[in-house]
């Protein structure tokens, strides 16, 4: 292990690959996230954001490429790296016919730890993210926001050093998104790391010190969040740098008078 | 559609065919038979539309709030949609063709024609009443989920209802008079009767039947319009928070570690998930079906085979358990939890409930056919399969996916492509089985064939000990598998999402 913390960055990843069939998916990914580093992963869609972090999170096997988390490789120490890693995925199920509470007693059960101290810690995170009312109800019936949130309680119930969210903010409503960056923010503050991944720039912009763009499985920039936008904003950059921007108004008949 | 059109066709010239073939026969006959068909069709037009979750969505009263349509009209238009549909139009043909029973006497036939016309219309009104009175009911999941389970049941007992019925249509000559007697007086019969009673010179009953028939259409259109009128003005949404439960549930029984969290989720499962409800219901039904056909052949040592289908369906149950977790086994994968942690907590949800039915319904079996003496035996052979079912469906499932229904989904919906590979794989699994609990089997056989009990405690033993190596071997193969391909067992899941 290295001697100096502040020097090993949170997350690792060099030449990661993968490929599906004939899409090359992520191409030779190095990206590094610094340790206390709020960091913002955007790129329009397809752009393998979600299969980088599966990756890096030890859930999808890379073809080719490392990926360390705090200096600890996470395919050869499997069990080790996903103890100090909280996942929040996009676009897959909850075992939603349990309770809230359920949910998150399960999550952290799972990973081993103590009853008591699962018990105790699920209250916290219910009552943080505005969910004990419900933590009676069955999951599947819960609003897309209050499902994100359950999810991202899950994601924490083992104090992780770090977090992966994919698409944390998406259906989640204005005030609740509000409460979740607070957390997220007070968790870096803390010394712990937030990886998020998302499509809305401004919001990246506001909430990140560190960002990278990605596009058709490459990093087109990475770096703190000044040095990638330069003078401009995070979305004029993001276009400049991944194109497809089309210029004109549209047809004559869109035209209202 | 088009298969329905031609396959109701083919019954409607069925039924005329045996309505022109009953004129030539006595009258109590033809009314005999006209009550009691009437009112099945009344009764299945009503009920059957309940259980088979909306055959008919676009007049769905839950669709039609947001139109601005005189509820008169509404009314009207929809009675005529539900007439002028196949169904219906097969229907009034059908119900219409009664009168062919009475050509001889024409003055019958034009009642009967009549008669005919109110019955059909009491059809397609029953139907849209009961659509309209329970779409608040059958709008939320649970209803759902709770009604493709229901559906289930007759489904799986209509082969002892034929068997029953068959033995029942010997003596159908003295019995079906009877019934129809009955069901004329009640709503579904009376309005089908009235030709016949005035055939068989009773027109003071046939009166007192018109009227039970024509209230009961006028009964009907008066709830139907209240209901729907309820409806439209407070579309049913979907109800939310419908049920909450306090404290934590089997978490709290089980033991707080991974193997117990795992077992309490399982548990959990089992009870509230429609998919698992379907393997479920086997259990009292397997019984029902053997009894059924064994007491008609009037041998009840067929009991004996009760116990150890249960024990094989239950054992075998947990084959498709990765499978329906669907992407939500990622939280495994996510949570670090150990193959075999997931694997024993899978095993002994299962346990819980399925060891103790596999032993009550294999005592209770060899009770009921007074054949004491192979009791230990069959415990072997019951047991045995049982836990070898265990140990092969916790080895195969922890490296395959297979395609299930996803969660939430009908139980009974088959995906595409993935039956075929889940019934082959099924097949060689059930051969397998049969290999590996082949030494208990045979032992508690020639025990039985020899009259030699203590053989019977050798299957047991062998059951026990043999069965419960080749667990720990299951458990133990299918936990490193799902280890060394957790990843690869996840992209397997996120394919059948």
């Amino acid at each position: 292990m290295p001697e100096n913390p502040t020097l090993v960055p949170a997350l690792e990843i060099s030449g990661l690959t993968k490929r599906f069939g004939e899409k090359l998916a992520v191409n030779a990914v190095d990206l590094t996230v610094p340790r206390g580093s709020f960091f913002g992963l955007v790129g329009p869609n397809g752009a393998g954001k979600t299969t980088t972090l599966s990756m890096a999170t030890g859930l999808l096997r890379p073809d080719a490429g490392t990926v360390s988390v705090h200096g600890l490789d996470v395919w050869s120490n499997l069990v080790e790296a996903k103890k100090r890693i909280g996942v929040l995925s996009d676009g897959v199920r909850l075992f939603d016919r349990l309770t809230g509470l359920q949910l998150v007693t399960y999550a952290g059960l799972l990973s081993g730890m103590d009853r008591a101290v699962v018990a105790e810690r699920a209250a916290d995170l219910l009552e943080l993210f505005d969910l004990d009312a419900v933590s009676g109800t069955l999951v599947v019936d819960y609003s897309a926001g209050m499902t994100k949130k359950i999810a991202l309680a899950c994601a924490l119930i083992h104090a992780p050093q770090l977090l992966v969210l994919d698409e944390p903010f998406e259906s989640v409503d204005p005030v609740s998104g509000a409460n979740i960056r607070d957390i997220l923010h007070g968790f870096v503050e803390s010394g712990g790391t937030v990886i998020v991944s998302s499509h809305a720039m401004d919001l990246v912009q506001r909430m990140c010190d560190h960002v990278a763009v990605i596009a058709d499985g490459r990093v087109l920039a990475s770096g703190t969040t000044d040095e990638v936008r330069g003078s401009s904003t995070l979305e004029d950059r993001f276009v400049e740098l991944v194109g497809g921007r089309r210029h004109g108004k549209g047809p004559e008949w869109l035209r209202i008078s | 559609m088009v298969l329905g059109t031609v396959y109701g066709m083919f019954m409607l010239f069925l039924v005329v065919v045996g309505l022109l073939f009953l004129s030539s026969a006595p009258d109590s006959l033809g009314r005999t038979v006209s009550v009691v068909g009437g009112a099945i069709l009344v009764l299945g037009w009503t009920f059957l539309p309940l259980l088979s979750s909306g055959i008919d969505e676009t007049v769905d009263p839950a669709r039609l709030a947001t139109f601005p349509i005189p509820i008169t009209t509404l009314l009207l238009a929809l009675a005529v949609s539900g007439v002028l549909g196949v169904p219906g139009i097969i229907t009034t043909l059908a119900a219409l063709a009664t009168s062919l029973v009475w050509w001889q006497t024409p003055l019958i036939a034009i009642v009967a024609l009549l008669c005919a016309a109110i019955g059909a219309l009491t059809c397609v009104v029953g139907s849209r009443m009961l659509a309209a009175l329970t779409v608040r009911i059958s709008s939320g999941r649970r209803a759902r989920e709770a009604k493709t389970v229901l559906v289930l049941i007759p489904l799986l007992l209509l082969g002892p209802a034929i068997l029953a019925l068959s033995t029942l249509f010997r003596e159908l000559r003295t019995v079906l008079p009877i019934i129809a007697d009955v069901v004329a007086w009640t709503p579904f019969g009376a309005i089908w009767a009235v030709p016949g009673d005035l055939a068989i010179g009773r027109p003071g009953t046939a009166v007192l039947h018109a009227l039970i028939g024509i209230g009961t259409l006028i009964a009907a259109t008066v709830v139907w319009r209240w209901a729907l009128d309820r409806a439209l003005e407070r579309p049913a949404t979907s109800t939310s928070f419908s049920r909450t439960q306090r404290g934590l549930g089997w978490f709290a029984i089980f033991s707080g570690t991974p193997t117990g969290a795992v077992a309490a989720r399982a548990l959990t499962y089992w009870a509230r998930d429609p998919r698992y409800a379907q393997s479920l219901i086997s259990v009292p039904l397997v019984p029902a079906i053997v009894f059924f056909y064994s007491g008609a052949s009037g041998d009840l040592s067929g009991l004996l085979f009760v116990g150890p289908i249960v024990a094989v369906l239950l054992g075998m149950s947990i084959y498709t358990d990765v499978s329906y977790d669907n992407t939500a086994f990622s939280l495994h994968l996510q949570s670090g939890v150990s193959g075999r942690a997931d694997r024993w907590g899978r095993v002994i949800a299962v346990s819980v409930f399925a060891l103790p039915t596999t032993i009550i319904l294999t005592v209770a079996s060899v009770w009921v056919s007074d054949s004491w003496e192979r009791l230990v035996g069959m415990l072997g052979i019951s047991l045995g399969l049982f836990i070898t079912g265990l140990a092969l469906s916790s080895l195969v499932s922890g490296r395959f996916a297979f395609a299930v229904p996803a969660p939430g989904d009908n139980p009974f919906k088959s995906r595409p492509g993935g039956g075929f590979t889940l019934m082959l794989s099924m097949f060689a699994s059930w051969t397998a089985l049969a290999l590996l609990a082949l030494p208990e089997m045979v032992l508690a056989i020639i025990g039985f064939a020899t009259f030699n009990q203590s053989l019977g405690w050798i299957s047991l033993a062998v059951a026990l000990v043999l069965g419960g190596t080749l667990l720990i071997i299951g458990v133990r193969w299918g936990g490193k598998l799902l280890d060394d391909n957790g990843p690869e067992m996840l992209v397997q899941l996120q394919r059948q999402k």
